[in-house]
C-alpha cells in the first residue's frame, strides 16, 4: 500500500466504518420490526401455531428439512408444504398430515427415510397449524414453485 | 515459546483435532446416507448425524480459537497469562460439556432431550446450528465469558498491540452475539431474523476478526515483516469486512420475512463481502513475498497462504455466485448453498486453525524452526489432499445445486420435478462427493501421521536464515 495511507487511516476506517454500519443494521433492524407485523401475519399466531413450532423445534425437523430455504437440504422445503398439499383447504391437509405422520418410515428400501415421531392426533394438528401459518407469510414470493 | 503459559493452548490444540475427526466421520456417513438413502437408519437418523457434524464442526473451531488466544496473546502481550489454571480449569468444563451433548444427541432422541434438559423452561433447542440444550448453551456463555475475563486481564496488564485489541474486539463480539441464541420467540420471522444474529454476525463478522488476528500473527512470525506494515493491513481487511458484512446480512433476510428493501441491501452489500478476502490474499504473499528470513516451519507458511487463498474462494467466490437476490431466488436453500458453506468453512476456520497449529504446536514441542522436514513433507500432502478434495466436494455440489434448480426450481409448477425426485437424478454427484469425502479423510490420516512422522530425531535449533535480499538491504 502506498507510503501516504498510514497505519492511523486505517485504524480509523476499521473503528469509523465497523461502528458506523453497526448503527445503521440496528436502524434498519428497527425499521424492520416496525414493518413486520404488516408481513408475517402475527395477528394469527394462536396458541395451536405457538405449539405447533416447539413441535417443530423438539422433533428436529430442520435437521433434515428446510423452512423458507433455511435448513438441511435432505429433505423437501416446508415453508410451502401446505400450498403443495393442501389443495387450499386447511382441513384437506390436516387430513394428509395425520396420514402422512402415521405410515412413517415408509421402509422402503434404499429411500431416504423420516423417523415415527409418535405424535399424538391433537400434536399432528398443531404442527399442521403452525406449517399452514408459515406457508402465509409473505416471503417475497419464494419459493419459484410449488415443488419448493 | 516466550512465556510459560502459553502452554496451556496444547490441549486445546489436541482436543480441537480429535473433535476434528469426529466431525470428518459424521460428515462421512451423511454423505453415505445421500446416496443410500437408509443406512444406518433408525439407528442414526440423518437429522442427528448432521446435528453431530455441524456442532462438532462448531466447538472444535471454538477450542481451536480458544488455544490460538492462549497462545498468542501472551507473547503478543509480552507477559504471562493472567491465569493459566483457570485456562485449564475451563478446558475441562468445555470437553465435559461438548462430549456430553454429543453423547446426548446419539444416545437420545431428540425430543427426549429436550425433555431430559427442560428445554420448555427456556426453549431454544431445534434450530439449524443452535440445538444445543439450554443448559448447554449456557455452559457455553459461561466458558466464554470466563475465557474472555483471562484473555481480557492478560491484556488489561500487559502491552495493547493491535493484533491483540482486533482479537479481543472479535472475542466479546462472539460471546456477545451468542446471547440471541436465547431468544426464541413464537413468530418464526423475529425468530429467523435474530438466529443470523448470531450465524451471520459470528461467520460474517466477528470471526473474521479473529481470522485476521491469527494471520497476522503467524505471518508476523514466520516473515519477519514489520509489525507496522502488518498492523496496516489487518485494519483495512477487517475494516472491509465489517463495512461489506454487517448490511451484507440482508442477503439472508431476502426469503424469510422482511421487507423489499433488503433484496438491494443484502445484494449490494454481500457483493463486497469477496473484498476483505481478496485483500487476505493479496496481504499474505506480499507479507511473504517481503520476508526477512526463511523460518524453518515451511507448511506453516502453507497453510497461512492456503486459509487466504481457500478462504477467497470458499467465501468470496462461493459466496458471490449465488449472493444477489435475482440468482439466491432460485438458488436459496439448494445444494449451492451446501457447496458455498463447505469451502467457506474449511478455507476460512478451519484452516486458519490448522495454520495456528501448524505454527505453535512444533514450538510448544520443543521445535522452535518447525518440525523435522521429513514431518513437513508428510503434513503438505496432507494440506494438497485436504484442499484437493475440498474443492471436489465444493465443485461435486455446485454441479448438483446447478442441476437441481434447473430440475426443480426453474420450470413452472406443472413442469417442476418434485425435491425427492430431483434427489434420484442427482445421485451420480453424490457418489463423486463422498468420494471426494473419502480423500479428504485420507488427507486428514496423513495430517495426523505427520505428528509422528521423525518425532524421535533430534532437533537442530538452528536460527532463521536470513533471505538474501534481506542480507543486501542491510
Amino acid at each position: 500500500m502506498a507510503d501516504q495511507f498510514n497505519k492511523g487511516m486505517a485504524r480509523n476506517i476499521y473503528y469509523g466504518g465497523g461502528v458506523f454500519f453497526f448503527l445503521l443494521l440496528v436502524g434498519l433492524t428497527f425499521d424492520t420490526m416496525l414493518e413486520l407485523p404488516k408481513r408475517d401475519n402475527r395477528e394469527n399466531i394462536t396458541a395451536q401455531v405457538a405449539h405447533g413450532k416447539e413441535i417443530w423445534e423438539e422433533n428436529n425437523c430442520i435437521g433434515c428439512h428446510s423452512l423458507m430455504g433455511e435448513g438441511a437440504y435432505f429433505a423437501p422445503e416446508l415453508g410451502n408444504v401446505f400450498d403443495r398439499y393442501g389443495q387450499g383447504s386447511e382441513e384437506n391437509f390436516r387430513q394428509f398430515m395425520q396420514s402422512w405422520m402415521a405410515i412413517q418410515p415408509l421402509k422402503a428400501k434404499g429411500r431416504r427415510q423420516m423417523p415415527q415421531f409418535h405424535l399424538s392426533e391433537e400434536e399432528v394438528n398443531d404442527l399442521s397449524a403452525f406449517l399452514i401459518w408459515t406457508s402465509r407469510i409473505d416471503d417475497n414470493n419464494w419459493p419459484p414453485n410449488k415443488q419448493g | 515459546m516466550k512465556f510459560k503459559s502459553q502452554a496451556v493452548a496444547k490441549p486445546y490444540f489436541i482436543f480441537a483435532l480429535i473433535l476434528f475427526a469426529g466431525q470428518l466421520l459424521f460428515g462421512f456417513i451423511l454423505g453415505l446416507q445421500y446416496v443410500v438413502g437408509d443406512f444406518l437408519f433408525p439407528y442414526l437418523p440423518f437429522n442427528v448425524a448432521r446435528m453431530v457434524h455441524t456442532n462438532l464442526l462448531l466447538v472444535w473451531l471454538l477450542f481451536g480459537f480458544m488455544g490460538a488466544s492462549y497462545y498468542l496473546v501472551p507473547e503478543e502481550c509480552d507477559t504471562e497469562l493472567h491465569s493459566p489454571l483457570l485456562a485449564r480449569i475451563l478446558f475441562w468444563v468445555f470437553a465435559a460439556a461438548g462430549v456430553a451433548t454429543i453423547l446426548g444427541y446419539l444416545l437420545v432422541p431428540y425430543a427426549e432431550l429436550a425433555e431430559l434438559t427442560y428445554n420448555n423452561l427456556l426453549p431454544t433447542m431445534g434450530r439449524e446450528f443452535l440445538e444445543q440444550p439450554t443448559i448447554t448453551k449456557i455452559g457455553i456463555a459461561v466458558v466464554c465469558l470466563g475465557f474472555i475475563y483471562n484473555i481480557g486481564m492478560t491484556i488489561l496488564k500487559g502491552r495493547k498491540t493491535v493484533i491483540n485489541m482486533v482479537l479481543i474486539t472479535g472475542l466479546i463480539g462472539l460471546a456477545v452475539f451468542f446471547l440471541f441464541s436465547f431468544y426464541n420467540p413464537d413468530n418464526l420471522v423475529l425468530d429467523k431474523y435474530f438466529w443470523w444474529w448470531v450465524v451471520h454476525l459470528w461467520v460474517e463478522g466477528v470471526w473474521e476478526l479473529i481470522l485476521g488476528a491469527i494471520l497476522a500473527f503467524t505471518l508476523i512470525k514466520v516473515t519477519g515483516v514489520d509489525r507496522e506494515v502488518i498492523e496496516k493491513w489487518l485494519y483495512v481487511i477487517i475494516g472491509m469486512a465489517l463495512i461489506s458484512g454487517l448490511i451484507g446480512m440482508g442477503h439472508h433476510y431476502f426469503w424469510i420475512g422482511p421487507g423489499e428493501y433488503w433484496l438491494w441491501l443484502g445484494s449490494i452489500f454481500s457483493a463486497l463481502e469477496p473484498i476483505p478476502f481478496f485483500m487476505m490474499v493479496m496481504f499474505a504473499f506480499k507479507m511473504v513475498r517481503q520476508r526477512r528470513y526463511d523460518h524453518g516451519n515451511k507448511i506453516a507458511v502453507t497453510w497461512a497462504l492456503g486459509t487466504a487463498v481457500m478462504g477467497f474462494l470458499g467465501a468470496g467466490v462461493w459466496g458471490f455466485i449465488h449472493t444477489l437476490a435475482p440468482v439466491n431466488y432460485f438458488t436459496h436453500g439448494s445444494q449451492i448453498t451446501a457447496a458455498h458453506g463447505h469451502l467457506a468453512f474449511f478455507g476460512a476456520y478451519v484452516m486458519i486453525v490448522l495454520t495456528i497449529i501448524s505454527y505453535a504446536m512444533p514450538i510448544m514441542r520443543g521445535r522452535k524452526q518447525g518440525n523435522p522436514i521429513a514431518a513437513q513433507k508428510v503434513e503438505a500432502a496432507g494440506f494438497w489432499f485436504m484442499c484437493l478434495s475440498m474443492m471436489g466436494i465444493t465443485l461435486a455440489l455446485t454441479v448438483a445445486g446447478a442441476y437441481q434448480v434447473a430440475l426443480q426450481r426453474i420450470p413452472e409448477d406443472a413442469q417442476a420435478l418434485s425435491f425427492m425426485a430431483t434427489q434420484d437424478k442427482l445421485m451420480p454427484i453424490y457418489w463423486v462427493r463422498l468420494a471426494f469425502g473419502g480423500t479428504f479423510i485420507i488427507g486428514v490420516l496423513m495430517y495426523f501421521a505427520s505428528f509422528f512422522v521423525a518425532s524421535k530425531q533430534a532437533v537442530t535449533e538452528s536460527q532463521p536464515e536470513p533471505v538474501a535480499a534481506a542480507v543486501e538491504a542491510a
